[in-house]
């Protein structure tokens, strides 16, 4: 079946920033829809508004998986809600053809002083669920959330693990949508759980199409068919290789330079070599598997002294993922003296996890252990990688090739 | 195969397709219902279930009210004029039936404002959070009703036939309250004053209506409570209940009528405005 469940066409919502202008301009458009008019007038943004999405157009057919990636403000949730049918486009048009399911908001309707077992006939209620139905199936239920004896008291014990654990479980006897939505429920609680909480997923999305928002770029690698980036509103890209699609919202991704330290070193470059040569590249993108040097090119000018390197890859969260400390034949680190310090740097083969990264040089006195120069943030380079894994380092083993089988001796 | 069902959104107004919007507004009326019987047991066990004194609550605030009406009217404070039914009688039947239309008029906002988080994230019918609220007042008027005949009956007071018609002295309380609750309610969502405002406005129209005070016989008093088009309710449910012959029938046929075709007024805007308000809304 290939029949087209989702088409949206020319989609465009604005926002505004001021709370009371805001409030103002939904008098103003009660007024308008009340007298039969169109919403979002003739597509001029009044003071202080401001288009959160624009020109949104895309089909998703029964099957596939869509997955919507971009910054915080992207317009991601905003394009959901319009999908569901909570705002108005201000431009354009939706059709929705068949039931939607949304995982989204676990836990809808629970009040706090009733008991587990109680707030469970609730959110099934609003999720549209019979009670008739929810009687069927309501020991399926308990057993999933796996509350044990909490079931029978009161929510407002519960932490909140708990109550997506149990939003979850209702949520999971949804008979299944031929629209699901996903957003973000996938991270949370612990493993055990996320792994039921995932196959759940699948089941319901089999026979659906399925629009799934996340910042988590391996959910959106292991579920996705498609992905859309979205940036500032905007559909940046639309693709059927969510590989591409992760490594665009990756170059969104900006690392920015910070300087800190006594200033008695410079850095004057640093660059990165693959076995092409030097990549002269503003931002690289290079290949998961890649052999890659760096050359630095340092000034020390603090006097009588001698100074030590070190280098760190950072992730887009800032954590250092790989540090190289040059040293010498001991081990120990590397005395440079004053003046230019001119060096590649063998980093060996790149097995970092497809994403963005950033070098930081540290250049410290030895004696003194003073940070003499430490920048962040450079020469920003991208991992591609054809999927995405959890791990920070990704090293695939070759079936036949690096695996020896148990009991036989190696060569 | 049955032809799947295909929602479109479009920047369009749904009154420009109004047949369309008519079939769609009761046919999310009926798919609520259960929702609206599941959510006022949700709220109505939680609330008991917190107060000691559970469901007493109901009639404390009428009670108090007379108390202090009776005491202020025989220590010569306040001077009342002469009632049909003796003083209490008149004061207690009067704040509970007052209390039961302001229950319903408040529902609808407090219904739709307690459930923002819901509305901010999850399509449901809306319909079910507006019937709920009636529910809701249906329950609390069932025990309001049932201690104010006991304390009639206390009184010597027997309603006699006109109990039969008294059902309809609350219906028509609840429906006048809530088309006016209801109408209010978009333009509450978005701004606070108008909740405040309607508290203070009632505050001061009970005074102008026949529930603690008698009818005032002439002047300008008179006037302005024949033309409050709240009096034949309350007046015409009391007498329902205390055997009198009601003697605003017409004039409480008329408000009943407008109020009716308020009611679906005030539900076609509610619907058009959802989308507007979950926009603005902060969840």
């Amino acid at each position: 079946m290939t029949d087209t469940l989702i088409s949206v066409d020319s989609v465009s919502k604005k926002f505004c920033r001021s709370l009371k202008k805001s409030l103002w301009y939904g008098m103003q458009d009660l007024g308008q829809e009340l007298r039969g008019h169109r919403h979002g007038g003739g597509g001029e943004l009044r003071p202080d508004e401001f288009w959160a999405l624009q020109g949104i157009s895309f089909e998703l057919k029964r099957g596939e998986c869509l997955g919507l990636i971009g910054h915080n403000g992207a317009g991601k949730t905003t394009l959901l809600r319009m999908l569901n049918g909570l705002i108005k486009p201000d431009q354009g048009r939706i059709a929705m053809h068949g039931r939607v399911g949304a995982l989204i908001a676990l836990g809808a309707g629970f009040n706090p002083i009733l008991t587990g077992r109680e707030n469970i006939y609730v959110n099934a209620s609003v999720l549209g669920l019979t009670k008739r139905f929810v009687d069927s199936r309501i020991e399926e239920i308990i057993d999933f959330a796996g509350l044990g004896e909490f079931i029978d008291m009161p929510v407002q014990s519960f932490s909140s693990g708990m109550n997506v654990r149990l939003g979850f479980a209702v949520a999971a006897v949804l008979v299944s949508p031929d629209i699901l939505f996903l957003d973000e429920v996938l991270a949370v609680g612990d493993i055990g759980f996320t792994i039921k909480c995932l196959n759940t997923v699948r089941r319901l999305s089999q026979d659906a199409a399925v629009v799934f928002v996340s910042h988590n770029m391996q959910s959106i690698s292991s579920f996705c068919t498609r992905v859309i980036v979205l940036e500032k509103g905007r559909n940046l890209l639309d693709t059927p290789t969510p590989a591409q699609g992760i490594d665009q919202y990756y170059s969104l991704v900006k690392h920015e330079i910070q300087l800190s330290g006594t200033g008695e070193a410079v850095v004057h470059s640093i660059d990165l070599i693959a076995a092409s040569g030097v990549l002269a590249d503003e931002e690289p993108s290079i290949a998961h598997g890649t052999e890659l040097a760096v050359r630095l090119a340092i000034s020390v000018t603090r006097s009588h002294c001698e100074a030590s390197v070190i280098l760190y890859a950072m992730d887009e969260a800032m954590t250092p993922v790989l540090c190289v400390p040059l040293c010498d034949q001991a081990g120990k680190l590397a005395r440079f003296p004053v003046g230019d310090i001119a060096i590649d740097v063998p980093l060996g083969v790149l097995e970092l996890a497809a994403g963005k990264y950033s070098f930081v040089i540290s250049v410290s006195d030895c004696e003194t252990r003073e940070s003499l120069v430490r920048v962040q943030g450079l020469r920003p380079f991208r991992v591609f990688a054809p999927t995405a894994y959890w791990g920070k380092l990704v090293r695939p083993a070759v079936v036949g090739k690096t695996m020896i089988p148990a009991g036989r001796s190696q060569a | 195969m049955t032809e799947p069902r295909i929602t479109v959104y479009t920047p369009e107004s749904s009154l420009a397709s109004p047949g369309v919007m008519i079939r769609d507004m009761f046919r999310d009326l009926a798919a609520g219902r259960e929702l609206a019987w599941r959510l006022a047991v949700r709220d109505t066990s939680a609330q008991y279930r917190q107060a000691y004194l559970g469901i007493l609550w109901a009639f404390i605030m009428p009670l108090t009210n007379t108390v202090t009406w009776v005491f202020l009217s025989h220590a010569g404070i306040v001077t009342v004029g002469d009632t049909a039914l003796p003083y209490p009688a008149y004061v207690f039947s009067g704040t509970i039936l007052w209390s039961i239309l302001m229950d319903a008029l408040n529902a609808p906002l407090a219904q739709t404002n307690g459930a923002r988080a819901m509305l901010a994230k999850l399509n449901f019918p809306r319909e079910a959070l507006l019937l709920a609220g009636i529910y809701k007042v249906l329950f609390n008027s069932v025990i309001k009703v049932t201690l104010l005949i006991a304390a009639l009956l206390l009184f010597g007071i027997n309603p006699g036939f006109g109990l039969l018609w008294f059902p309809l002295g609350i219906l028509s309380l609840i429906l006048v309250g809530t088309a006016v609750g209801l109408l209010i309610t978009p333009v509450g969502m978005l701004y606070t004053d108008v909740g405040r405002v309607l508290s203070l406005m009632t505050q001061f129209l009970m005074y102008l209506t026949p529930v603690v005070f008698p009818m005032p016989k002439e002047g300008w008093p008179a006037t302005l409570f024949q033309i409050n088009p709240l009096t034949p309710l309350i007046l015409t449910a009391r007498d329902w209940l205390t055997g009198l012959s009601p003697a605003y029938l017409e004039y409480f046929l008329v408000v009943n009528g407008a109020a009716i075709f308020l009611l679906l007024l005030a539900w076609v805007a509610y619907r058009l405005s959802m989308p507007i308000l979950i926009e603005r809304m902060s969840a």
